[in-house]
């Protein structure tokens, strides 16, 4: 297991590197000076001087690099142009709030998603197995920014049971919190929902073809028993897999929730960055989040070696 | 021998070609004709906008500000008095050409990367990498990033959805194409002496297309979604050009008042997506059989 660990996370280094060597691209991708577009028409030559100093881009680009990565190594990732604080410091302080909106997103992803796939595995052709899946394929094509502007006219200004916007932190109030982090938190999750729906629903049916479910009812194990112990044990280990792919849709999803909810969390903090041409906090928020999940995924395979142990002695 | 010609004659029985067998089972899937009946209409709508929809999306008649649906104006009108109709349809027809720009430039470059990683094993170490690292990023956040440095403009929006997609794209052709590399009818073929080029062209590419027509498919609904996204947070298109999702950035402030400028185009949206999904999951059905969700 040890081994397996290991392994898994040296693959994650060159792409690590990759990574943050696109995220160090990205200002070079500015069309003509980056200072002039930051600076505006009204900058002096001084001002863009300065700016470009600012930045580091008047030294070579070998410099550049070097100055990043010894910079990144020190958890430095530069200064925010827009609220003249370190970016890594920014982005932190922010990070409790979209964690928090995400892992409650999550929760009903989980929940829902994994309730509605089942039940539309257990009833498969009738009915409700078609509701399921008519709501799974509405959830994976509703726009989340669009039901969260519909859900704030319902539920907030013409029935008034929520705020419309803003953010109360867990640790103030968990009332408090539940009131604001519910209707952004339902908006982001449902995207994730259908797709959670979609592939739960599948593997069951996969895994209820399976003889060795075969087997356990002929045996006479009760339905319930069945269902629980054996074929929902062995769905849930490709499902594993998927709760990466919803927690990377859902933290990057959060990006446009915070935006439409008022919620200060980073995903705002990236859209004020990216409105404001605040280069250095872009660069920096991008490179925290996809660091971090991509650790995250590294977690998840394990979780998923820890259920399989086919696949740790695949890797071998 | 008559008996030989008799058989040999026999041999094609009914006169279906692949191509007409695989539209028969297609138009036989209720999802996947629901899919087509409802981007159909959007895409009916995009084509005939001059036609459907003369009003000039940008006309500003302050005087007919805030009118609800109706008659007269089908859609209503937004806070400075313009035709939502003409708006909701012109933005339609910018959906349709953005989603089509990045499936195609997605079908060429995803192919190419795909293939030639696929082939040569030398050239896949290198390219997957970059791929690897490419995907690492959530995919709106990168298309974010590439748009807040390239600045909002149409052509920026499809290049940065271009290089989001394109490496996810390359990775399915690339698996396809591993498993064909290794099929007796290519070692056949380059027993006969044909070039990698030619296998590639003739015998690899049109045998590794299935999952990636399924794959396009859903492209065009993310790049649609991803583009209304983008444009709604005020990275897409430049106002007063109607996107969908700048369309819904300016109602948003009015929509207590005037809850139709962001229902409309939002459901407009949701059946675009919901048309590509279904349409997507009927293509994989037929043409994927291998990934098929159980039915």
């Amino acid at each position: 297991m040890g081994r397996f660990f290991l392994q898994r996370l040296l693959t994650a280094v060159p792409i690590l590197l990759m990574v943050s060597l696109i995220t160090f691209g990205l200002i070079h991708m500015v069309p003509g000076d980056p200072s002039a577009a930051l600076g505006g028409l009204s900058a002096t030559p001084a001002e863009l001087a300065q700016l470009r100093h600012d930045l580091g881009l008047d030294r070579s680009l070998w410099v550049q690099l070097w100055l990043y990565y010894a910079g990144l190594l020190h958890g430095d990732l530069g200064r925010s142009i827009l609220l003249g604080q370190g970016v890594a410091q920014a982005t932190v302080q922010r990070l409790p709030v979209t964690l928090s909106l995400s892992l409650y997103a999550l929760v009903i992803t989980l929940l829902l998603g994994l309730a509605t796939g089942i039940v539309g595995a257990l009833r498969q052709n009738t009915l409700a197995d078609q509701a399921v899946m008519m709501f799974a394929m509405f959830g994976i094509s509703v726009p989340s920014f669009w039901l969260a502007l519909l859900m704030i006219i319902l539920f907030a200004v013409k029935l008034g049971w929520l705020p419309t916007g803003g953010y109360v932190p867990f640790t103030e109030s968990p009332l408090g919190w539940l009131r604001t982090a519910t209707m952004p938190a339902i908006s982001l999750a449902l995207l994730q929902v259908g797709l959670l729906a979609r592939i739960t629903r599948s593997t069951m049916l996969e895994t209820l073809r399976q003889d060795f479910i075969r087997t356990a009812r002929a045996k006479g194990l009760p339905g319930r028993m069945v269902v629980g112990k054996h074929a929902l044990a062995n769905a849930l280990i490709p499902i594993t897999t998927v709760v990466g792919i919803v927690i990377t849709l859902l933290v990057s999803g959060s990006v446009v929730t915070e935006t439409v909810f008022s919620i200060p969390g980073i995903g705002q903090l990236l859209t004020s960055a990216i409105l404001n041409r605040d280069y250095p906090l872009v660069q920096g928020g991008l490179l925290i989040m996809t660091a971090l999940l991509v650790l995250v995924n590294i977690g998840i395979d394990l979780c998923y070696a820890l259920l399989d142990p086919r696949v740790r002695y695949d890797a071998r | 021998m008559p008996g030989e010609a008799a058989v040999l004659d026999a041999a094609p029985v009914r006169g279906r070609s692949p191509a007409a067998e695989t539209l028969g089972r297609l138009l036989h899937h209720r999802l996947f004709v629901s899919g087509l009946v409802l981007f159909g209409v959007i895409l009916a709508a995009a084509v005939l906008a001059p036609v459907i929809a003369p009003a000039d999306p940008t006309r500003i008649a302050m005087r007919q500000k805030f009118l609800p649906p109706g008659a007269g104006h089908l859609f209503g009108t937004d806070n400075l008095g313009r035709s939502l109709w003409s708006r909701v349809i012109w933005g339609a027809q910018l959906s349709v050409l953005m989603g089509l720009a990045v499936v195609g430039l997605n079908a060429v470059f995803g192919t190419a990367v795909g293939a030639l990683a696929g082939y040569y094993r030398r050239l896949d170490n290198v390219l997957m990498r970059i791929n690897d690292a490419l995907m690492a990023f959530p995919a709106i956040l990168l298309a974010i990033g590439i748009t807040a440095v390239l600045g909002p403009s149409t052509g920026d929006v499809i290049l940065a959805l271009a290089i989001v997609y394109i490496p996810r794209t390359a990775r399915i052709v690339r698996s396809s194409v591993i498993v064909v590399r290794e099929m007796e009818y290519v070692q056949a073929a380059r027993a006969c002496g044909a070039g990698d080029w030619r296998i590639l062209r003739r015998h690899i590419l049109p045998n590794s297309m299935a999952p990636l027509i399924v794959q396009l498919s859903f492209l065009f609904a993310y790049a649609v979604l991803t583009e209304a996204t983008l444009s709604f947070l005020g990275l897409g298109a430049v106002p007063p050009t109607p996107t969908w999702g700048n369309i819904m950035a300016e109602g948003r402030q009015y929509m207590v008042e005037a809850p139709w400028i962001i229902a409309i185009p939002g459901v407009a949206l949701m059946v675009t997506v919901l048309g590509l999904n279904m349409l997507g999951d009927g293509l994989r059905d037929v043409l994927d059989p291998r990934l098929r969700v159980q039915q």
